[in-house]
C-alpha cells in the first residue's frame, strides 16, 4: 500500500507519545524488556506500575482485535521451534543488552544516549545479516 | 503513597494501552513488515524507518520539555538510566536480540499486543522469552556479567 509510509509514521508518533505519558506522569523511560524483567524481580513495591503496563498493552490488544484487526495480518509461516528459538535469543539477548526496541531506539536516542544509539544500530544490523544468513540457509524464501 | 501509587499503575496502563494501538496502526504488530525492514537486500519495507522517525520526533522534543520539570507528575524523583559507557554486553546482548528478532519478526512490545489473538507462535515466544530473560539472569548471576 502506497499509504504505509504515512500510517506508519502516525502510528510512530503514538508511540512516541505514549511514552512521554510514562515519563511525565512516572518519570520512567518506557523499555518494555526492562519492565518485563523487573516484573521477575517479584518485589512487592515496584510491581503494579509494571504489570499495568503490560496489561495495558494487553489491553490495546484486544481493541486492536475489534476496532482495526487489520494489524494482525502478516504472521509469519514458521514452525513453533522456530519461534521459540526466537523468543529464547530476545528474551536473552534483550535483559543482556539493557534493552529492545522501546528502550534504545525509541526512548533512549530521543534522549540522546550513545549507549542506546549503538544498540539500536546492532540490533538492527544483527537482524539484517540474520535474514541474509537465513535466506541462504534456505529458512526464508 | 498508595494513592499515587494507584495513579502511577493508571498512567503506566495507559502508556501501555496508546503504545499497543501505535504498534498496530504503524504496522509493527505484523511480523512480515519488521521483516520487510531487515530483508535490507530483498523485499525491502521501509516502513519500521518511518515508524522510528515519527516515534523519535515526537518523543525527542516531548523529552526535553518534559526533562524541565524538577520532577515527574506523579513521583518525586526521576527513573531514567544513567549509565554511559558502551559494554560488550550491551553490544553482544543487542546483536543475540537483533538476530531472534529477525527469526521471528517480534520483540517484546509487539508479541504481547498480538498475545490476544492467541496465536501458538506468539504465546510460544512470549514464554520462551520469558525463559530466555530467567536463562540470562542466571547466568549474569554465575559470571557477573552485567556489573
Amino acid at each position: 500500500m502506497q499509504e504505509d509510509w504515512v500510517l506508519a509514521l502516525i502510528g510512530g508518533a503514538i508511540i512516541g507519545l505514549s511514552v512521554t505519558i510514562m515519563l511525565l506522569f512516572n518519570g520512567r523511560v518506557t523499555g518494555i524488556s526492562g519492565i518485563i524483567n523487573g516484573i521477575l524481580n517479584f518485589q512487592k513495591n515496584d510491581m503494579l506500575w509494571r504489570v499495568s503496563f503490560v496489561l495495558g498493552l494487553f489491553s490495546g490488544g484486544v481493541l486492536l482485535r475489534f476496532i482495526y484487526p487489520h494489524a494482525f495480518n502478516g504472521a509469519l509461516n514458521i514452525s513453533s521451534t522456530h519461534a521459540a528459538v526466537a523468543g529464547l535469543l530476545v528474551g536473552f539477548g534483550t535483559v543482556m543488552g539493557s534493552g529492545c526496541t522501546s528502550g534504545h531506539g525509541v526512548c533512549g536516542i530521543s534522549r540522546l544516549s550513545l549507549r542506546s544509539l549503538i544498540s539500536t544500530i546492532t540490533f538492527i544490523l544483527a537482524g539484517v545479516i540474520a535474514v541474509v544468513a537465513l535466506r541462504k540457509l534456505g529458512v526464508i524464501l | 503513597m498508595s494513592n499515587n501509587n494507584m495513579k502511577n499503575a493508571l498512567a503506566s496502563f495507559a502508556t501501555g494501552l496508546v503504545f499497543a494501538l501505535g504498534l498496530g496502526v504503524s504496522g509493527m504488530t505484523m511480523p512480515q513488515k519488521v521483516l520487510g525492514f531487515l530483508d535490507l537486500f530483498g523485499n525491502f519495507d521501509p516502513s519500521l524507518i518511518f515508524v522510528m522517525v515519527g516515534a523519535i520526533f515526537v518523543h525527542f522534543i516531548a523529552f526535553r520539555m518534559v526533562k524541565k520539570r524538577k520532577t515527574p507528575l506523579l513521583d518525586h524523583q526521576w527513573h531514567i538510566p544513567t549509565k554511559t559507557t558502551i559494554t560488550p554486553s550491551l553490544v553482544i546482548g543487542a546483536f543475540i536480540f537483533g538476530f531472534g528478532w529477525a527469526l521471528a519478526g517480534m520483540c517484546p512490545g509487539p508479541a504481547i499486543t498480538r498475545l490476544p489473538f492467541f496465536e501458538t507462535n506468539t504465546v510460544v515466544f512470549v514464554i520462551t522469552m520469558l525463559i530466555g530473560i530467567l536463562i540470562f539472569r542466571k547466568v549474569d548471576k554465575i559470571f557477573k556479567l552485567n556489573k
